[in-house]
């Protein structure tokens, strides 16, 4: 069993278009949520979201790639940049044949898909962009990111709605630490802010339209984001080797299903899932000095998921954080800019608020880190993510020795 | 109260109910017939495309809501308002 740490990370969300200035907004409690800017607005009943800002796609990409490339792959590719640049890896053809890129996504190229039904739905065109297909297809992200650095290992998407990039982050480090890819790029990228992409979350009345408040007593639901991440998954002895700076070492993982609810989450499922993360690391409850929750601040999912830590961790829980007050829920890349969360708590001791609080919840007895970020020294973090369909997925990282 | 729009409020909630809608009048409580959270909001998206209202209803804040739900017979009433305010 190899040892498997991350050597590069890059990201874009609602806070920021780098892992520099995203930590910085964790760090100084900075909210990305604001009023939705998009085509038909006005139509909808939720008009916030945690929108990317000043993302030029035309600074990054040439012709082809802005014909090919569905917002989803825009922030795929950028993330994936960032990271292979911090890791320093040269990728030689030997390299290259054995590493590999998973990503999480929830829809694939969604405003590639509003935009072709528009056309020929709502304004009667009878043709669409040539290239619809290559752009909306779920694995367009991975495919593009393995062909701009020649990688052709194991490349895959991963479709588990809002534990997608858990999940692809989860099999990453499997496929690392059994040795089949010294290498993997891994995290999840999704850009579901367009209006059909909006109106179907609408339906379910679980959205908020004032505030995404996680773990407060007067939490109203939802908001949702959109953006990405990507990290590099690395066996040890490979980073020692060239040299590399670790930012963090990955340890455990676990997988389950509640089998129960397509909607409702059960709190035994989260708990098996963050007991089976610190069974797969070898560690105990007490050595987890934070939790980044799934934290969703919906009634539902915060009451089940206080009670699987609760479950999980007795009355000494870790210092618990919802990150989704500030980028919002980003569905199917939430994992992966999350993780940014548990990597700055193990590298700079700072503790990312949860946003939005305003009263305490007796069904939610956890210190959540309200609204100010925390100085405290981490050794090792959860990020968790339950998902509809009841799927749940848990990472455990340490801190770098 | 308009019996024809009491007789359809009455028909789609016994539907998602799995009951007859004989089982139910104005006074049978939501809360009584085990509707799951998916039912209810089938409940209120078939209302609203019925009658063609919008509802305020937030499945985080079932009870914050000025529309009632407590009852058959207050959904009636909230969807007679709508329709009226919808008129006027």
């Amino acid at each position: 069993m190899k040892r498997v740490v991350i050597t590069g990370a890059g990201t874009i969300n609602a806070l920021g278009l780098n892992v520099p200035d995203t930590l910085a907004a964790f760090a100084a409690g900075q909210c990305g949520i604001g009023p939705l800017d998009i085509p038909d607005v006005d139509r909808l009943s939720v008009r916030i979201g945690a929108q990317v800002k000043g993302w030029q796609a035309t600074d990054h990409f040439d012709l082809r790639g802005l014909s090919l490339y569905d917002r989803m792959t825009q922030f795929a590719l950028w993330s994936a940049r960032q990271a292979v640049e911090q890791s320093g890896l040269q990728f030689d053809t030997a390299l290259q044949d054995r590493a590999g890129v998973v990503l999480g996504t929830a829809g694939g190229g969604l405003n590639t898909t509003d935009d072709s039904y528009r056309a020929v739905y709502a304004e009667g065109k009878n043709r669409v962009h040539p290239l619809t297909v290559p752009r909306l297809m779920a694995n367009a992200g991975v495919s593009h990111v393995s062909m701009t650095y020649g990688l052709r290992g194991p490349c895959f998407t991963v479709s588990t709605a809002c534990a997608s990039s858990n999940h692809a982050m989860g099999l990453a480090f499997q496929m690392v630490r059994a040795g089949t890819a010294p290498v993997m790029l891994t995290g999840g990228s999704e850009a579901m802010l367009c209006f059909g992409g909006l109106k179907a979350w609408e339906g379910l009345r679980v959205m908020s339209s004032d505030a995404c408040r996680p773990f407060s007593a007067n939490r109203s639901g939802m908001v949702q984001g959109e953006g990405a991440a990507v990290f590099v998954f690395e066996d040890r002895d490979h980073a020692l080797a060239r040299g590399a700076k670790i930012l963090a070492e990955v340890v455990g993982f676990s997988m389950c299903s509640d089998a129960h609810d397509v909607v409702m989450p059960a709190p035994e499922g989260a708990m098996r899932a963050m007991r089976g993360a610190l069974a797969d690391a070898g560690l105990s409850p007490a050595q987890v000095g934070y939790i980044n929750a799934h934290g969703t601040g919906t009634a539902a999912n915060d009451r089940s998921e206080a009670a699987a830590i609760g479950a999980a961790f007795g009355p000494d829980a870790p210092l618990v954080s919802s990150t989704k007050s500030a980028h919002g829920h980003i569905i199917g890349g939430t994992g992966a800019v999350e993780l940014l969360a548990c990597l700055m708590a193990l590298r700079d001791g700072i503790i990312a608020p949860t946003l939005g609080f305003q009263k305490p919840d007796p069904d939610c007895p956890l210190d959540v880190v309200p609204n100010v970020a925390r100085r405290a020294q981490v050794e090792v973090a959860l990020s968790n993510a339950f998902a509809f369909g009841g799927l749940n997925a848990v990472l455990a990282i340490a801190r770098a020795d | 109260m308009s019996s024809q729009t009491a007789q359809t409020i009455i028909a789609l909630i016994a539907e998602q109910a799995l009951l007859q809608p004989s089982d139910l009048d104005a006074e049978t409580r939501l809360a009584d017939l085990g509707l799951d959270s998916l039912a209810m909001v089938e409940i209120i998206f078939a209302l609203e495309e019925t009658f063609d209202i919008a509802i305020p209803f937030n499945a985080n804040e079932p009870g914050k809501g000025e529309f009632d739900l407590s009852s058959i017979g207050a959904i009636i009433a909230a969807v007679e308002g709508l329709v009226s305010q919808k008129a006027a």
